[in-house]
């Protein structure tokens, strides 16, 4: 228990996917204006992590690892060459099937959202996490509370930088770096923030 | 002819069509730092009150003097001390000051007063100029006022380095301080993180070997010891009450950054910021609280492997900056968050950082700068959700 809450404090401060490793960017600095909307965004990616980074566990290491398909009978194949393709088609399937759902049942949500949503299919923290996944060997336990706490730090950070962006409104930034130019400023302050987790060994 | 007059003289040179027009910050900087600004408030409804931005910034300055004299004194103290031990004496243009004003008698203040001044004064110089040329620079490029805002970042980074800190390195941590920190948000007021801090925590990251703050700071070359945080790291409670006693701590008799070592100075500059109602008191209760309640927790746990699990909350409060970030730099009207419900979370979540930095993380042994950076972080977005929760309450009532 302890071990698997420490991995998911790491997953969240000290290893964060946006502050941390500078992963999931462009969705970042695209959709941090409002603190709603980002809120929404976290909850989506969180939720997107949780299925897809076990989901990929389970087709690593049962159809895809080298002798995973033992069970099958063919001990001796290796399809891992095949990681990238399977992991984004994972991916791009549940973001559908997600997006379906709020479509249906939270129609606020999903207007909210509006194109970003498809657009987390192409987020590299999703993918990052599932190759993270595979890189340092998680089994099924392991990849669930990483892909959660991967995607609530994640969400953490945009919903912080959304806030300072609103703050930032009523800022008087200088004509050559306002919009996407003082955005990239503060994230990098704020990742020299997130540096206080730097070294943490738990 | 009066000061007034003259100021009055020179107006209209730098008002629009005037010879220096470009320079108008700089004469309206100094006009009222001189004298209360003419302009009034123009729209109806307003509160009326004697104090402006320039006078708050101006009266931090002055609380911070009680740790600032106590800060120069105390290094001229270490460094002597070590002196008087090895029998050295301080080379080139100190040494020649030094000698012709004054000894190396760790006994006597005045001594000590001159060391550390020759040591404190050329760091802030560096700062409170290099800071002021950004601050100007920006001002008449721009054309916002000049702000005492920078008289208080520039005395407060540099009682937050150590006082053997190289001057070039001063000047690139107010830079970058000044710069990244506030002018490219627009100035005082409108930046998210404390300048001062931004810049100590760029010399932080950027020059690791020699401000981690493992190593014990001293004037003196090539002498090296343990910072108390680092022997309670290392060797435990017992480890440090060998070194040093509480109260020699709470004093301020023990090396360190130049402003951070006496708790009793920064207490007493405290204590007036509290009562002027410059610094809020929540952030100032939640900090200690935060802190109070998580090193406790800590103390209850214990630990096999790692001896600063057992430090005291009276130990954490004495030692390192800690007393010197929960009244300066935490209470920064501008980053902190302004709710009153939000200043207590921002506190408490400052505390427990702290804490959390210096016990558990073994890469850094002093954790207010960083604590304190990763609350301002959050900051708006505490604000954010207070105000949305105050909205929803009010709704309710309609």
């Amino acid at each position: 228990m302890e071990y698997y809450l420490s991995l998911f404090v790491r997953a969240i401060f000290i290893e964060n996917m946006a502050l941390a490793f500078f992963l999931g960017m462009c969705t970042f600095l695209a959709v941090s204006k409002k603190v709603q909307a980002a809120l929404g965004l976290g909850i989506a990616v969180i939720v997107v992590l949780t299925i897809t980074v076990p989901v990929n566990n389970l087709i690593y290491n049962y159809l895809l690892a080298d002798g995973a398909l033992a069970w099958a009978g063919l001990p001796a194949m290796d399809l891992s060459f095949l990681g990238l393709l399977s992991y984004i088609g994972v991916i791009a399937a549940i973001v559908q099937i997600l997006e379906m759902f709020l479509d249906r049942y939270v129609p606020a949500l999903y207007n909210a959202l509006g194109v970003f949503l498809p657009l987390i299919t192409v987020n590299c923290a999703i993918l990052g996490a599932s190759l993270f996944m595979v890189e340092r060997d998680y089994n099924f336990g392991e990849s669930v509370v990483f892909g959660a706490g991967a995607g609530v730090g994640w969400a953490l950070a945009i919903v912080a930088l959304a806030g300072i962006r609103e703050k930032l409104k009523y800022s008087d930034v200088p004509d050559g770096l306002q919009g996407l130019g003082i955005t990239f400023i503060t994230v990098g302050l704020m990742s020299l923030g997130f540096m206080s987790f730097g070294g943490i060994d738990i | 002819m009066s000061l007034r007059k003259i100021l009055d003289n020179y107006e209209h040179h730098f008002q629009d069509g005037g010879r220096f027009q470009k320079f108008y910050p700089l004469y309206e900087a100094v006009d009222t730092f001189l004298y209360s600004p003419g302009s009034v408030t123009r729209t109806n409804a307003h509160v009326r009150d004697g104090i402006d931005l320039k006078r708050i910034m101006i009266t931090v300055w002055m609380a911070v003097f009680p740790a600032m004299l106590w800060g120069m004194y105390n290094l001229g103290y270490q460094a002597n001390d070590i002196l008087a031990q090895t029998g050295g004496a301080v080379d080139g243009w100190r040494g020649a000051i030094i000698g012709a004003v004054g000894g190396y008698d760790p006994a006597s203040v005045w001594d000590c007063f001159v060391f550390g001044a020759l040591y404190f004064l050329p760091i802030y110089l560096v700062s409170f100029l290099v800071g002021g040329f950004w601050e100007v620079l920006f001002a008449i490029k721009r054309g916002h006022e000049v702000n005492e805002g920078f008289f208080v970042t520039s005395i407060l980074f540099a009682l937050i380095c150590p006082p053997d800190l190289p001057l070039w390195q001063a000047a690139m941590g107010i830079s970058f301080g000044v710069v990244i920190g506030k002018e490219v948000f627009g100035g005082t007021g409108k930046n998210f993180l404390n300048p001062a801090l931004t810049g100590r925590a760029f010399l932080y990251f950027a020059y690791p070997a020699q401000l981690s703050g493992d190593a014990v700071w001293t004037a003196v070359d090539g002498y090296t010891g343990a910072t108390p945080l680092s022997v309670v790291a290392s060797q435990g409670m017992t480890g440090l009450q060998d070194s040093y006693s509480w109260m020699q701590a709470f004093v301020g008799a023990i090396p360190g950054s130049i402003g951070e070592t006496s708790t009793l100075a920064i207490l007493l500059g405290g204590a007036w910021l509290l009562a002027t109602r410059i610094a809020s008191w929540r952030i100032v209760a939640g900090v200690f609280l935060g802190m109070f309640l998580f090193s406790s927790f800590l103390n209850l746990v214990g630990s096999d492997s790692n001896p600063a699990f057992s430090m005291p909350w009276y130990w954490h409060l004495v030692v390192g900056g800690f007393a010197f970030g929960m009244f300066f730099m935490a209470t920064d009207p501008v980053s902190a968050a302004m709710t009153n419900t939000g200043r207590w979370c921002f506190g408490l979540l400052i505390g427990f950082m702290t804490v959390l930095i210096r016990v558990i993380n073994p890469a850094f042994p002093e954790g207010i700068m960083l604590a304190i950076l990763f609350a301002n972080l959050f900051a708006p977005i505490m604000d954010h959700f207070v105000i949305e929760a105050n909205i929803k309450r009010r709704l309710a009532r309609v």
